[in-house]
């Protein structure tokens, strides 16, 4: 195969790990926001917590570094559940704390108090792991399909990692889609979204709806911290901002509010990274993935999928 | 005691006035002064005029801000963007291996130019956009601007920084008293600046002032309250929009301006999505909208922060536990925003809302006249 096309694969499944891990810590922002309509600034500094939290059970455990089959099928799942669990209750207890109460406030109150969670996650953070890089052990065993697998001899590079990454990510967006279009709870969630009194008005215990999506949210931010950590195998007390900025940024792409849309606006964002990283400069990539956002939003108002109805005041 | 004063201040003529407020303004810093050598009599060491003179810069940009979210209602989430454009225009203009040495006095005017420019700029894509799309547009920028900043190393030396930049220079004042070329040099002497922002403060003030209840303000605020019965009264959005963007971005060119010279540095990492969001802090803590509320709840939060959590509390608490200095500014917002979401003082509502008695009496007098003329 021509080296310039084996080049070009290698970026596409780069951007699709970005974008995966992306489109987790999305779904909560645009989750929450369909809901509250509030922008929670705090929602990166969780997948912070998931990648410091699950890389505390680790280090407690200490299990085989890479991980054998029997700790891949016992170990690893343990650590997932209770990753997920723990920042979904973190998430929970932030919406009890800093969000309940200013339900019915001025737009800007919760926003500034979710800027004030964010504040302090970071310096808590920056307490708890140091200031520095923290190195998060290869727990996950790393092995290139494609030449050690199948002996090609190619310049694309598909690791077992990636796989990984694709087969956790996948399924919980499937998952959640399922929850959301066909449970009872996801209908319920749907309808406060729409429109929180008449919900209320119906017999939705609308304030239990939006403490399970801060739960949602919290618990798939968690699990993109535990997968990315696994991937990538360094963070920072910091990294939970630009994560969730771009995060963000993909759910404003895609339209926010829209489950779907945040998906696709954080593969996109994901293959822009890429390729700008690649064929480009890395140091223009934030230009550029701005830089297009704006423009998309110059033409399309509400994002690729957004409902063209959702005005709002501050 | 609060009355009489108030009383007592109204009766004064406007030109008692001003002059009791400058003479306050002049001697000010001297009581600092004062209050600094007692403070390091008594052992400790605080930097308390360029703490004011910091949270006064923040002041002017939290004034233009105001106007922006407070005056128009557009949540500006890249606001820094504009104090960075005035900074950098200002470096570029004047430092010394690009050879254009612009002067202060000229470059100050220009940069503000150049800063509303930019605000037409940002402002014109999001014209469209509202609520939260204009919000993010605007962060979109913020976080374009230094990023290019920083790769443009021809003009600003990426991530190095500028400097030298220039600083005023008062070549006519030392010519026409005989002193020595440079014998006025300025430097960082935080009395100096301290009355150069103090002036840029009156002006931006002034300017608020009257922009607030001017009839391009009026037409903000309809925007803020609802745009589309604002379009139908005949305010023109487009025109309404762009003049807040770009008169609140002019404010934070000329703070750029000043904070530039005054440091005589400037590095792409001082106007990082940070220090938008703690102007949008001072603005909603202070009361969105309310220009006096603003100037007290910038000071207040600029000096808790510059001189409680970073200077004293440090002193305090034990080294290398500066972090916690953010979980108590995190916290304390958390807990403020519950207690008072509308801010310190909030803006009054210009105007009285007749009572149902009013109304009905209103009604009742109106029908007499009626039956009278038959």
């Amino acid at each position: 195969m021509d080296l310039e096309l084996q080049f070009f694969i290698g970026q596409i499944i780069v951007g699709l790990t970005i974008g995966s891990y992306l489109a987790l810590i999305a779904l909560g922002y645009t989750m929450v926001y369909g809901i509250v309509e509030l922008i929670n600034f705090a929602h990166g500094d969780l997948f912070a917590f998931g990648f410091f939290i699950s890389l505390t059970i680790f280090t407690a455990i200490n299990p085989p570094r890479p991980l054998d089959v029997v700790g891949l099928l016992t170990i690893l799942p343990l650590i997932f559940v209770i990753t997920m669990l723990l920042t979904g209750g973190l998430n929970t207890l932030i919406d009890r704390v800093a969000y309940k109460p200013l339900r019915n406030a001025p737009k800007l109150a919760p926003l500034l108090t979710a800027v004030g969670v964010s504040f302090a996650l970071e310096a808590i953070y920056a307490i708890w792991v140091g200031a520095n890089q923290v190195p998060y052990p290869n727990y996950f065993p790393r092995i290139d399909i494609l030449r050690q697998w199948f002996g090609l001899d190619t310049a694309i590079q598909l690791t077992t990692k990636d796989l990984f990454l694709f087969g956790v990510t996948i399924p919980l967006m499937i998952g959640l889609n399922f929850f959301i279009e066909r449970t009872k709870i996801g209908k319920a969630m749907r309808a406060s979204a729409q429109d929180r009194e008449a919900a209320a008005m119906m017999g939705i215990n609308v304030n239990r709806i939006i403490a399970t999506t801060f739960f949602i949210g919290g618990a798939l931010a968690g699990a993109a911290g535990l997968v990315w950590g696994l991937y990538i195998n360094s963070g920072r007390f910091l990294m939970g901002f630009e994560a969730g900025l771009m995060a963000f940024t993909s759910a404003v792409l895609g339209g926010i509010g829209n489950i779907r849309g945040a998906v696709l606006g954080a593969f996109i964002i994901g293959m822009i990274k890429s390729m700008s990283d690649f064929y480009f400069e890395p140091s223009w990539t934030r230009v550029m993935i701005f830089g297009i956002l704006i423009l998309l939003l110059v033409f399309r108002p509400s994002g690729i999928l957004g409902s063209t109805q959702s005005i709002e005041k501050i | 005691m609060i009355n009489t004063i108030r009383t007592w201040w109204s009766r004064l003529p406007n030109a008692a006035q001003i002059t009791l407020v400058a003479a306050l303004v002049i001697l000010f810093p001297f009581v600092i002064d004062i209050a600094e050598s007692a403070i390091r009599a008594a052992g400790g060491n605080l930097a308390l005029l360029t703490q004011v003179n910091r949270a006064l810069i923040y002041v002017v940009l939290a004034l233009g801000l105001n106007i922006v979210v407070g005056f128009a209602g557009m949540l500006d989430l890249g606001y820094a963007a504009f104090f960075a454009i005035g900074a950098y225009a200002f470096g570029i203009l004047t430092y010394p291996s690009h050879g254009i040495q612009m002067s202060f006095f000229l470059a100050l005017w220009v940069c503000a130019a150049i800063a509303s420019f930019f605000g037409i700029v940002v402002g014109s894509p999001t014209l469209r956009l509202r609520g939260d799309y204009l919000a993010i547009v605007t962060l979109a920028f913020g976080e374009i601007i230094p990023t290019v900043v920083r790769n443009l190393d021809d003009l600003t030396n990426g991530s190095q920084g500028l400097t030298p930049i220039g600083k005023p220079s008062f070549g006519v004042f030392e010519g026409l008293f005989g002193l020595e070329p440079g014998a006025l040099n300025v430097g960082v002497d935080p009395h100096f600046w301290f009355y150069v922002i103090a002036l840029l403060v009156a002006l931006v003030l002034f300017c608020t002032l009257r922009l607030d209840n001017s009839r391009i303000g009026r037409a903000w605020k309809a925007i803020r309250e609802d745009q589309t019965a604002a379009d139908f009264m005949g305010v023109d959005p487009i025109r309404a929009k762009l003049s807040a963007f770009a008169i609140g971005a002019s404010f934070s060119g000329l703070a750029g301006v000043v904070f530039a010279s005054m440091l005589g540095a400037i590095f792409p990492d001082l106007f990082r999505f940070q220090v938008s969001i703690f102007l949008l802090i001072i603005v909603v803590f202070s009361g969105l909208g309310s220009v006096w509320g603003v100037l007290i709840g910038g000071l207040i939060i600029s000096l808790f922060d510059g001189l409680f959590l970073a200077q004293i509390l440090n002193q305090v608490l034990p080294s290398g536990s500066e972090n916690l200095r953010w979980v108590f500014f995190g916290i304390g917002l958390i807990f403020f925003m519950i207690f008072r979401p509308q801010g310190l003082f909030p803006r009054k509502v210009k105007g009285r809302v007749l009572t149902e008695e009013e109304a009905l009496a209103a009604n009742a007098t109106a029908s007499t006249a009626a039956k009278g003329g038959d």
